[in-house]
């Protein structure tokens, strides 16, 4: 005998543990299959990109901080890049090291945590979690020692960065870095082949390499798909044209590959920064720029407001999420005249019904962490 | 490095297969007729030449005379980029073709700009509101914004179209 059942309405959040902040999914139910799901979000928007248009290009640096707050290094450096590619302005080469450095340590710091609370939404409750905290945490330290701030940090200025390192910097860096192989190899035992994780996510929310394609999705999850495209390879900013390192790229494209991507990218970063902080040279770290004033150490500071010749530009980068990129279009005066963040996490999310309809409740939660979602940036 | 296709070569390559679908070339940017532009696009995308199969962004911009659509492509295949945009001179019910059926991840994005810009696409499967509430008064992002009803007056005088200023681009002054 069949029994027939009518299709029931779940909500997933907005207030729910695995949404990764005020994100509603509406699931409609057979039983535990999912028939439909549909994204409820905006509780978090803050119409940013009107604000924006309100507010000097200097004074938008500390927005970026709070769209993907969790990476706030790389939200600055798409940002700053895209007014200096507006404007012309050449960086100086330490200034470029610096940001390259600290986007990866930024990248460390976002992927440890994308990966602790992947293994949370798997069922490995809070223990990885607070593993990946250890290290996160020495992070934001060294962000603390470079301008003071631990999360929304506003560091990089247009034309180069807020101010230099100070002396004690590279020693706690270096010693950092010597720490963490260590670290990633006992994560990597502890959940590379854990049964349950495996069990979770093998097979789960799979995309093909030409679905992620045809639907704009970037980053890790693109690369765990089987398309080996990094922007930092395909198309160098920074530093990064100097730096050797791989790009990782997984086969299936299922949940558990961008989980394995993400952990390997953790060990690149780390192989990156190795070289960076050896090959950083000494100089200014800041451009002179129109009306930039000079502190008495010699150190430029951005003017507070400058006016971008008539014109409109788009720079992205390889954020820890995905392509991040700035378009600002300017009418020549003080403030951009259209301001649009795309922002990768809001893009990734495109593809969540096409991987969860067919599969239960308990793999939605696990596709839900493995796009990894900023609900910041989604809403902005 | 990504090779950056400019307007010109973009829109002559999109002349020698559609002729007279280009309306205006710039270094920048090609704009298409959007009559032809779900045509075009389908033709880069497939086109072994040209190969966008990723859309990198998708946005709307209010010109104040005209809104106008940025599409930035992407070709995987050849490491190029470029710039396409489409314009809607009408501002009261502004609407361009949806690009969904040619690229999937535009859903998300074209909810975003006919939410916040009002720029209806026709096609797409589910056009509605997305981080603001169904019933919401105007449509943010525009221009003019703070003269629709219902919309905020904070009564400052450096926002732009309030009643009695005119309507202008800022800088212009």
């Amino acid at each position: 005998m069949t029994i027939k059942s009518e299709p029931f309405v779940v909500n997933v959040g907005p207030q729910h543990p695995s949404t990764h902040g005020v994100f509603r999914l509406r699931l409609t139910l057979d039983g535990e299959k999912i028939l439909d799901a549909d994204m409820v979000m905006g509780y978090l928007h803050r119409s940013m990109e009107k604000l924006a248009e309100e507010r000097t290009y200097t004074q938008n640096i500390p927005f970026t901080d709070r769209t993907d707050y969790l990476a706030a290094m790389t939200g600055n450096l798409a940002y700053v890049m895209a007014v200096e590619k507006l404007m012309e302005i050449e960086v100086p080469e330490r200034a470029q090291w610096l940001r390259t450095i600290m986007a990866e340590l930024q990248r460390i710091a976002s992927h440890a945590m994308a990966v602790g609370i992947f293994a949370n939404d798997c069922g490995a409750w809070q223990t990885p979690v607070m593993h990946m905290f250890r290290d996160r945490e020495k992070i934001l330290d060294l962000f603390e020692m470079a301008c003071g701030a631990r999360l929304t940090l506003n560091y990089m200025r247009i034309g180069g960065v807020s101010k230099d390192i100070p002396d004690e910097w590279l020693p706690q860096a270096h010693r950092l870095l010597k720490d963490l192989p260590k670290r990633f190899a006992e994560y990597e035992d502890l959940l590379l082949n854990n049964e349950i994780i495996v069990a979770r996510s093998r097979g789960v929310g799979v995309l093909t390499a030409d679905q992620a394609m045809a639907y704009s999705v970037s980053g890790p999850m693109l690369r765990a798909s089987g398309v080996a495209w990094d922007i930092r390879k395909a198309d160098p900013y920074a530093a990064y044209d100097k730096l050797d390192f791989d790009i990782a790229v997984g086969t299936n494209g299922d949940v558990y590959d961008r989980f394995v991507v993400r952990l390997a990218e953790l060990r690149q970063s780390l192989h990156m920064l190795e070289q960076a902080l050896d090959m950083m040279p000494a100089g200014p770290v800041h451009e002179r720029i129109g009306t930039s004033t000079v502190q008495p150490w010699g150190q430029a500071v951005a003017p507070l407001a400058f006016r971008p010749p008539v014109g409109e530009t788009y720079a992205r980068i390889e954020s820890p999420r995905g392509e991040l990129g700035y378009y600002i279009v300017s009418d020549g005066g003080p403030a951009p005249f259209r301001f649009h963040i795309r922002s990768p996490s809001f893009i990734n999310l495109t593809p969540l019904k096409l991987m969860s309809v067919g599969s239960t409740v308990a793999d939605a939660i696990v596709i839900l962490g493995s796009i990894d979602i900023v609900v910041g940036e989604v809403d902005r | 490095m990504t090779t950056k296709v400019t307007g010109l070569e973009i829109a002559h390559a999109i002349e020698q297969q559609f002729p007279d679908a280009v309306a205006e070339a710039q270094p920048e940017f090609a704009v298409v007729k959007p009559e032809r532009l779900v045509d075009v696009l389908t033709w880069l995308r497939d086109d072994a030449d040209h190969a966008y199969k990723f859309l990198s962004s998708l946005t709307g911009v209010d010109r104040i005379e005209w809104l106008e659509v940025v599409y930035h492509l992407e070709s995987i295949k050849h490491n190029r980029a470029t710039v396409i945009k489409v314009r809607s001179e009408d501002r009261e019910s502004p609407s361009v073709p949806s690009v969904v059926p040619v690229w999937a991840g535009a859903q998300l994005q074209e909810r975003e700009a006919y939410d916040l810009l009002g720029i209806r696409f026709e096609g797409n499967p589910d056009l509605r509101r997305i981080f603001l509430w169904d019933g919401f008064a105007g449509f943010p992002l525009r221009k003019d914004y703070l003269n629709m009803p219902g919309g905020q007056m904070p009564g400052l005088e450096r926002f732009p179209g309030e009643p009695g200023v005119p309507l202008s681009g800022r800088g212009t002054e």
